[in-house]
This record gives C-alpha cells, sequence and structure tokens, in this order.
C-alpha cells in the first residue's frame, strides 16, 4: 500500500490515468460486472451466515463471562446433565415422528385431490394449504387456546363422549404428543402441495400402459407412482426434517419447554440457556448439537439436486 | 411385473369393475378431504369464533364452538389500542423493507449467477442453497453476541432496534429469493439475451428489460415468500427486541396479551387473526405465485 502511494505521487498524471483506463476496462470485463452484482449477496453471507456460524463455535469454547477458554468444556458440562439427554431425545422423537407423519398425512391428501375431478382441485388445495400459510405464531396461539387446562374446546367435544379431561399440554406425553400434533398440522399442507405437484408430472400413459397390464390400484401406487416420485419424496422429507429439527416457535409458544422440561427441543432449550438464563456460550454449544444432523441432512438433499441438474 | 399374470381372469368384469373401483376411489377421495379439511381448518374457525365472543362468554361452561352473543368489541378494542398498532406499523415497516432489501440483493446477484460466469460462481451458487438450509435457530446467539461486541466497538446500539431485524431478516430470505431467480433466470432461453446484446443493449439494461419481465412469475413469488417469511419470524424479534415500542406482532401479541398468568383469549384470537390476515390476503388473491414459489424449491434447480 505505502509504495504504492509513494509511486502515485513520484510519477505523474501519466500513470495515473493509465490506471484508470485499466481500472475501467476490468470494470467492464463481465466477470468484473457479474461479481459486482453478486457482492451484496456474498457480503450477506459472509458477515451474517458463515461468521456466526463459525463465531458459534468459538462461543461454545468460551466460559458463562466468556472471558476464559475452557475447550471443551462446555461440551463435557453438557453430557453429565440429565435434561441434555432428555432434550436430545425429545428432539429425535419430535423431528422423525412429525416427519413420517407430516409426510403420510400429505401423500393421503395429495392423491385425494388428485383423484377428484380437476374443476373442484383448485378450491381444495387452496382450503387445505391454509395451515401453511398462517404464521406459525399465531396459529399455534390458538391451538394453546384448544388445549387451555380448563376451557379446552376439545376437552368439551370429548365430553360428550364421555371422556374424560386431557391434560393436553400438562402431561409429559400429552404434551409431546400435543407439539408433534401441531408441528404436522402446520406441516402436512407443504407436503400436500408437493406431492401433488409431484404427482401431475407423472405421464398419465403410464397409468395406462399399467391399467392394461392389469395392475391394480395397489400396484400402480407401488410401481408407478411411488418410483416416480421418490425424488419429490426424498427431498420434501428431507427439508422438512432440517426445518422440524430447528423448530423453535411451536414448542416455544405451546409449553415453553415444559412440563418439566420434558418438551424442549434443541432451539428452545439453548434459547432458554443462553438468553434467558444468560449463558450464550452454553446456549450456543447446545445449538451447535443440531449441525450434525442438519449437515447430513443437506448433504443428500444437495447430492440430489447436483444428480438432477447433470441429468438436465 | 409377474403379479400382473394373476389378475387376467376377470377380463369380462375387468370394464365394470374398473368404473366401481374409480368411483369408490372418488368417494374415499371426498372422505379424506372432507376429514382433512376439518382438521386443518378447526384451530383458524376456532379463532375467528372466540374472536367474537365476549370475556363473559369466554368463561362460561357453554358451548365453546358456537357464539350465543356475537360481539365486534375485541377487534374495536385492538384496532384502538396504540400498542397493538405499533406492533402492526412495526410488522409492515419490516416487513416491505425486508423485501425491498431482498429483491435489491437477490435479483442481481441471480442474474449474476445464471448468465454471467466468474470464478468461484459455481461455489457461490451451490454455497447460497446451503445458506437457505441453515436455520435461524443455529445463528441467533452468535449474531446476537456479535451485535453486542459491534456496540461495544462503535457505539451503535443494534438490540432492542426494530431495525435491527432489517439486518437479520435478509439472512433467512436472500438465499432462498436468489435460489428462486437463479432457477427462473436459467429457464430463460439463451437467444434472448443474445439477441438483445446484438441490439447493443448493456447488462443492465437486459436484467431490467428482458429478465425481469419475462421472470415476473418468479419475482413475484420471491416477493411473496421473503414477505410471508418476514411477516411470521418469531424467534429474532423475540431474542432481539424487548421494548413494547420495537416489537412485531408476533412477539406483541404473545407479550403484550398475555399479562401474568391472565390469558385473555377474545383479545389474543383476535389479534393473532389479524395478524395472520396480511398473509392470507395475499394467498387468496396471488394463490397460484404462493404455490409456485412454494414448489419451485425443490421442483426446480
Amino acid at each position: 500500500m505505502v509504495d504504492a502511494v509513494l509511486n502515485d505521487t513520484g510519477a505523474l498524471p501519466q500513470q495515473r490515468t493509465r490506471r484508470r483506463t485499466g481500472l475501467r476496462k476490468a470494470m467492464q470485463r463481465k466477470s468484473t460486472i457479474a461479481f459486482l452484482m453478486a457482492l451484496p449477496l456474498i457480503l450477506l453471507i459472509l458477515l451474517l451466515v458463515l461468521y456466526p456460524a463459525l463465531y458459534s463455535i468459538h462461543l461454545a469454547t468460551l466460559n458463562k463471562s466468556m472471558e476464559r477458554f475452557v475447550g471443551f468444556g462446555n461440551f463435557l458440562f453438557l453430557f453429565k446433565r440429565e435434561t441434555f439427554w432428555m432434550v436430545v431425545q425429545q428432539s429425535c422423537i419430535f423431528a422423525i415422528t412429525a416427519v413420517v407423519f407430516k409426510a403420510i398425512i400429505g401423500f393421503f391428501v395429495a392423491h385425494a385431490v388428485h383423484n377428484i375431478p380437476a374443476k373442484g382441485q383448485r378450491k381444495w388445495r387452496g382450503m387445505l394449504l391454509v395451515p401453511w400459510v398462517i404464521p406459525p405464531a399465531m396459529s399455534t396461539l390458538a391451538w394453546l387456546w384448544l388445549f387451555d387446562p380448563s376451557y379446552s374446546a376439545f376437552n368439551w367435544v370429548l365430553a360428550l363422549f364421555g371422556i374424560g379431561p386431557i391434560p393436553w399440554t400438562g402431561d409429559a406425553n400429552w404434551a409431546r404428543f400435543s407439539v408433534i400434533l401441531v408441528n404436522v398440522w402446520i406441516g402436512a399442507p407443504f407436503f400436500m402441495i408437493m406431492y401433488l405437484a409431484a404427482l401431475k408430472s407423472v405421464p398419465e400413459q403410464l397409468y395406462e400402459a399399467a391399467a392394461i397390464d392389469g395392475a391394480n390400484f395397489w400396484q400402480r401406487m407401488w410401481f408407478v407412482t411411488l418410483p416416480m416420485m421418490r425424488n419429490i419424496i426424498a427431498i420434501t422429507a428431507l427439508f422438512s426434517l432440517i426445518v422440524t429439527f430447528a423448530n423453535f416457535d411451536i414448542v416455544r409458544i405451546l409449553t415453553a419447554g415444559g412440563p418439566i422440561d420434558k418438551t424442549h427441543v434443541f432451539a428452545t432449550w439453548s434459547f432458554r440457556v443462553g438468553i434467558e438464563g444468560g449463558d450464550i456460550p452454553l446456549g450456543a454449544t447446545v445449538s451447535l448439537f443440531m449441525v450434525p444432523i442438519l449437515t447430513i441432512a443437506a448433504i443428500f438433499i444437495l447430492r440430489d439436486i447436483t444428480k438432477r441438474g447433470n441429468e438436465a | 411385473m409377474s403379479a400382473t399374470a394373476g389378475n387376467v381372469p376377470g377380463t369380462r368384469s375387468r370394464y365394470g369393475s374398473m368404473s366401481r373401483d374409480r368411483r369408490w376411489a372418488l368417494r374415499w377421495s371426498y372422505f379424506f378431504l372432507v376429514l382433512f379439511a376439518i382438521f386443518f381448518l378447526t384451530p383458524p374457525i376456532y379463532m375467528f369464533i372466540t374472536s367474537l365472543k365476549t370475556s363473559a362468554e369466554i368463561s362460561a361452561a357453554t358451548n365453546p364452538w358456537w357464539v350465543y352473543n356475537p360481539t365486534l368489541g375485541n377487534y374495536v378494542e385492538l384496532l384502538t389500542s396504540p400498542s397493538y398498532l405499533t406492533y402492526f406499523r412495526n410488522s409492515a415497516i419490516v416487513s416491505i423493507f425486508t423485501v425491498t432489501i431482498t429483491m435489491l440483493i437477490s435479483v442481481p446477484a441471480a442474474f449474476a449467477l445464471s448468465r454471467m460466469r466468474f470464478w468461484g460462481s459455481t461455489t457461490l451458487a451451490t454455497g447460497v442453497f446451503l445458506t437457505y438450509l441453515v436455520p435461524e435457530t443455529l445463528l441467533f446467539l452468535p449474531l446476537f453476541k456479535m451485535f453486542a461486541v459491534f456496540n461495544d466497538w462503535t457505539g451503535i446500539e443494534l438490540i432492542n432496534r426494530w431495525w435491527v431485524l432489517l439486518l437479520l431478516y435478509p439472512t433467512l430470505t436472500v438465499p432462498f429469493a436468489t435460489w428462486l431467480m437463479i432457477g427462473y433466470f436459467a429457464s430463460i432461453p439463451k437467444e434472448l439475451d443474445e439477441a438483445a446484446l446484438m441490439d447493443g443493449a448493456n447488462y443492465r439494461q437486459i436484467l431490467t428489460k428482458v429478465f425481469i419481465p419475462v421472470a415476473l412469475p418468479g419475482l413475484i413469488a420471491a416477493t411473496i415468500f421473503a414477505f410471508t417469511v418476514s411477516w411470521a419470524q418469531f424467534l429474532y424479534p423475540l431474542a432481539f427486541t424487548t421494548s413494547a415500542d420495537q416489537l412485531v406482532l408476533p412477539v406483541g401479541i404473545i407479550t403484550s396479551l398475555i399479562k401474568g398468568d391472565v390469558f385473555n383469549w377474545g383479545q389474543i384470537m383476535t389479534g393473532a387473526l389479524l395478524g395472520a390476515a396480511p398473509p392470507l390476503i395475499i394467498y387468496a388473491f396471488l394463490m397460484d405465485y404462493y404455490i409456485a414459489g412454494l414448489t419451485a424449491g425443490a421442483t426446480k434447480g
């Protein structure tokens, strides 16, 4: 830097003009323009995604006041806590059960929509996607009210059949069921839309050929529909796995992790520890445990996408 | 397909059975649709039912699914309450700015990545997609600490200001919007921009006069996506803003309408319903674009 400035002052306008034309030429080069157009995006990713991601690894090695390096101290501390293992277990149960049910419901509803006459499909599809459109924080509040301990509208209906009041959010197992139910409710429409798009892309001739060969409903499903949809099913499930595993809104609003931390997932517990408990390093450590599963899912998605990119 | 051979004997009854099959399939389809429509629509409908009730009726032991004395009191009260209007205004401002920032960043970037190659551009495209997969729950703590350190260095307070969300929300919207636009731009035939180049257009003109008009559906889908994501975001405002005048809707409803252990359910449901209205209205009018944006994430690319 310094000698550039010295040069500049020493040797004169000539060089300055040469540099300016050089700069202009560089500016006109396609790749430079392209780079400049992508620069805001690059800065955003580097400063607000990549840097914090790496910074959280650094944070995880500090003590609570963030003054002393403790190495793996936070990790070892977590391994000794029973709550942590409960969170691991609950996160896995929550994510896997929710994704499986979302996929099954989405699959059936997509088939149902696909089966009815084309005229009515739009209307039904529009209606069935509503849970996905409402902001999750808002719809979870509606569920919280439906699950209210004393005024639960579900319990009122169940009481008509003589079924006793269910402690939707009060009992650990029911609370686990409730958070999964709400998650399935919000996420199933997304699967429905994806599967419907996939179903529409299966060529009708394949079904005709299968019907001529005498395939029944289940055979058509198994040998035609599923192989044609396999990619979409996989990629939707992986997407959803990532989103569900990192879910925060539903658990936070519905149970806030209770009763006695039984429904905490990684996201809500790291919020509890990091923001509410003021121990940012420990919270960062908790959230880092999401990384392995997210990475595995991301690798599979990426492989699938590049594979299809090559085919196209 | 060895199983098919076994099914052949009933050739004569095939036609009859096929149409009967189809009729049954149709019945089952409608059965499932009605069942799941009830499941999917119960909470929003119950929100609406509750929003029409007075507090007295909510705590009465009557049928919760019916409104005996409908009233618009909750709506009037919320729409004249300064704090609720503040949340609504904050949400609107944050969302509109986020959408603008998102489009300003992602459209040029998508154009550059889909048409003009530069060193590392393919890596960057993959990186954009990976960024989309990074959940906000992984980043909120390091970002919180980063902004605190930033405040120590520069004296600029970022935490507990609504505009800090303008820094945070683009990390959620830009990667997907860029990815979506790359897909749309890539589907535009090369001949189109070559023709424009031949006519002496520069890159800015190609982008504004050719690509943006042609990829308008994608642009609308990305805009809708950015808006709904920033309108619905809950974790960032919950962690980064605390004063009542800086809150956005989802957090505002939860922190201010729930006072201690007292839940004013009539108002909470009204607030949530009004808060859900903007995305629902957009969805009602632009459903096809909404769905295009939804499915493009995985089917394109």
